[in-house]
């Protein structure tokens, strides 16, 4: 073996070595990060942690508002983002696949997902908190977010429905049904799948953002539980942010303990996304 | 039968009308709000001052602190996010088994996954005090913890991205440079890194995008204090960061305080905008297509 050839091997070994390491720093730094939060919050986790209102004293502290804003604002953006999204995705996919609407439409979606999400807080904040008058409601803070997960859902369901093959939908309007018909028998169940994997991924963007919600105006102390879609609110993630900036260290628990909440509900609908795209992705072999 | 197929084709135009109606929103709320706010302050002191103070007495309203703050913080994210997140991609695709890939790529994903507050947290409480013992001359919020942390957060954006673009070379490129000898890293620098080079800048972009309009992770760990410096040890503030403190704070509707945070965000979502269309260009007319 000649000598710039065995430098070369060794050059690839090195390389090897040193994308072995690359790949376990991101895991690492991932595994850090869930030890240091478990290690300063766990133990803080009790029924009255869950079911405290906020108060000045952190060991009194609960995070029930945080729990029941979430809870109210997760439901609304649901009503209001998942019919848009999907109607919009069946749109561009089985009416407009051709015409140039369809392509701006297109490119306008791509631009969309790479607006800063604060960006949506400011729009937010100027034409539903201000101008429809909703005040630093539930409803304004659930518009901003459906706004904000919209592209993710169209984009899913796009790529669900381009999966369905031809031949079903041929053999749906070889049977006389129409156009809608063929949509809401066929295609629909048959991409399901893939959309419900769309739609939880963007249920659980929407219960980790803070900032667009922080610009509308979520307050960051609310001392009721909200009761309606007009009520102030607050949400776990500024919850979070609030008793991050605090000076006393009991508040730095507290974080702690709310975000091994907060990650529980992410890690959830993660894990029942990869599940669900997995078990579709064999199952949808034609 | 006809009419109710119609209805339905409208309502569903309709829903994808809102996302047309949604950046029609954006660009006019931001325009019309900084249109107020350049009438009281001329757009030069705007980009020449020096000095970023609308919430003091002494109102000076030079975007430039911002601007580098949020650059910096950006550089350092990039310089962490581009060779960890490409490296992995060349691994995972020219030399980890297939089940290996399998397992780490949704492990990676996760990263992307974790809520950004999450990652302030971490930023301010675990790796500024670890850095401190390196660096004693570094301050409490600083923009080289937010800009590691922010690195880690985006690495899956570059390696996943950068892997399909990778996958998408045709096998017989990869078994020619083979059949010449090559090694594996050869192959992989000098055959399958530039016949995918177009997709591997979009990731590249794509993550410098995510890093400039990142907000929590910078608003806990970064600092509140805009200043004109490429330090990264001090305290510093970057765009979001200023929009979110004065969305926490008491600033009267219509004043001029209020109206920076539309000439900061349109800063903001000009700088964004230009990236992810030159991204979209490059995927458009450099995309090599291998049939």
């Amino acid at each position: 073996m000649s000598n710039a050839s065995r430098n070369n091997r060794i050059k690839d070994q090195i390389f090897k070595i040193f994308a072995i390491g690359c790949t376990f720093f991101g895991l690492l730094v991932l595994a850090v990060l869930l030890g240091d939060i478990l290690y300063r919050g766990f133990t803080r986790i009790d029924w009255n942690f869950i079911t405290d209102l906020p108060s000045r004293i952190p060991r009194r502290a609960g995070i029930l508002t945080a729990l029941f804003g979430m809870i109210w604002v997760l439901v609304l953006t649901i009503l209001i983002s998942f019919p848009l999204g999907i109607g919009a995705g069946i749109y561009l996919e089985e009416y407009g696949v051709k015409n140039r609407f369809a392509r701006i439409v297109e490119l306008n979606i791509a631009n969309l997902a790479g607006v800063p999400s604060i960006i949506y807080g400011i729009l937010g904040l100027q034409v539903f908190v201000r101008l429809a008058n909703l005040g630093n409601s539930i409803l304004a803070g659930s518009l901003t977010l459906s706004l904000l997960v919209l592209p993710i859902i169209i984009v899913s369901t796009r790529e669900a429905i381009k999966a369905v093959p031809k031949s079903l939908r041929e053999g749906s309007y070889a049977m006389g049904a129409s156009k809608w018909q063929t949509i809401s028998n066929i295609v629909l169940p048959a991409s399901f799948g893939g959309i419900i994997t769309g739609l939880i991924l963007a249920m659980s963007r929407a219960i980790g953002e803070t900032a667009p919600l922080i610009v509308v105006g979520a307050l960051v102390y609310v001392p009721f539980i909200p009761n309606g879609p007009m009520d102030e609110f607050t949400v776990l993630p500024i919850q979070i942010f609030n008793w991050v900036t605090r000076p006393q260290s009991g508040f730095i628990i507290n974080a702690a303990a709310a975000i091994i909440v907060l990650l529980s509900f992410t890690f959830m609908m993660n894990i029942v996304a990869v599940y669900l795209r997995n078990r579709w992705s064999k199952k949808m072999k034609f | 039968m006809k009419i109710k197929e119609k209805i339905i084709e409208a309502i569903l135009f309709l829903c994808s009308f809102i996302t047309i109606l949604t950046t029609v929103g954006i660009i006019f709320v931001l325009a019309s709000e900084s249109y107020l706010f350049f009438k009281e302050v001329s757009i030069i002191d705007f980009f020449t001052d020096t000095q970023w103070t609308p919430l003091f007495a002494q109102k000076r309203f030079g975007i430039l602190p911002l601007v580098t703050g949020t650059l910096l913080t950006t550089l350092i994210a990039v310089s962490v996010a581009i060779p960890v997140g490409l490296t992995i991609a060349i691994y995972l695709n020219e030399y980890a088994p297939k089940r290996f890939t399998l397992v780490v790529k949704p492990l990676l994903e996760i990263l992307a996954a974790v809520p950004t507050v999450v990652y302030g947290f971490f930023a301010l409480l675990f790796v500024t005090p670890l850095l401190q013992k390196f660096i004693p001359d570094l301050a409490g919020f600083n923009a080289l913890s937010a800009g590691l942390v922010m690195g880690v957060m985006i690495i899956p954006y570059v390696s996943s991205l950068s892997e399909d673009a990778l996958r998408a070379v045709p096998n017989s490129l990869r078994e020619a440079a083979y059949g010449m000898g090559s090694t594996k890293l050869q192959t992989a620098f000098r055959v399958m890194v530039p016949a995918a080079s177009s997709g591997i800048i979009v990731s590249i972009i794509l993550a410098i995008s995510r890093a400039v309009g990142e907000t929590m992770i910078v608003a806990i760990a970064a600092g509140q204090e805009p200043r004109l410096t490429m330090n990264p040890l001090v305290p510093i503030e970057t765009i979001t960061t200023y929009i979110v403190q004065v969305s926490l704070g008491d600033v009267p509707q219509d004043s001029i305080e209020y109206r920076t945070i539309f000439a900061a965000g349109i800063t903001l979502f000009v700088f964004t905008f230009l990236l992810n269309n030159i991204s979209f260009y490059i995927k458009r007319k450099y995309q090599e297509k291998y049939e």
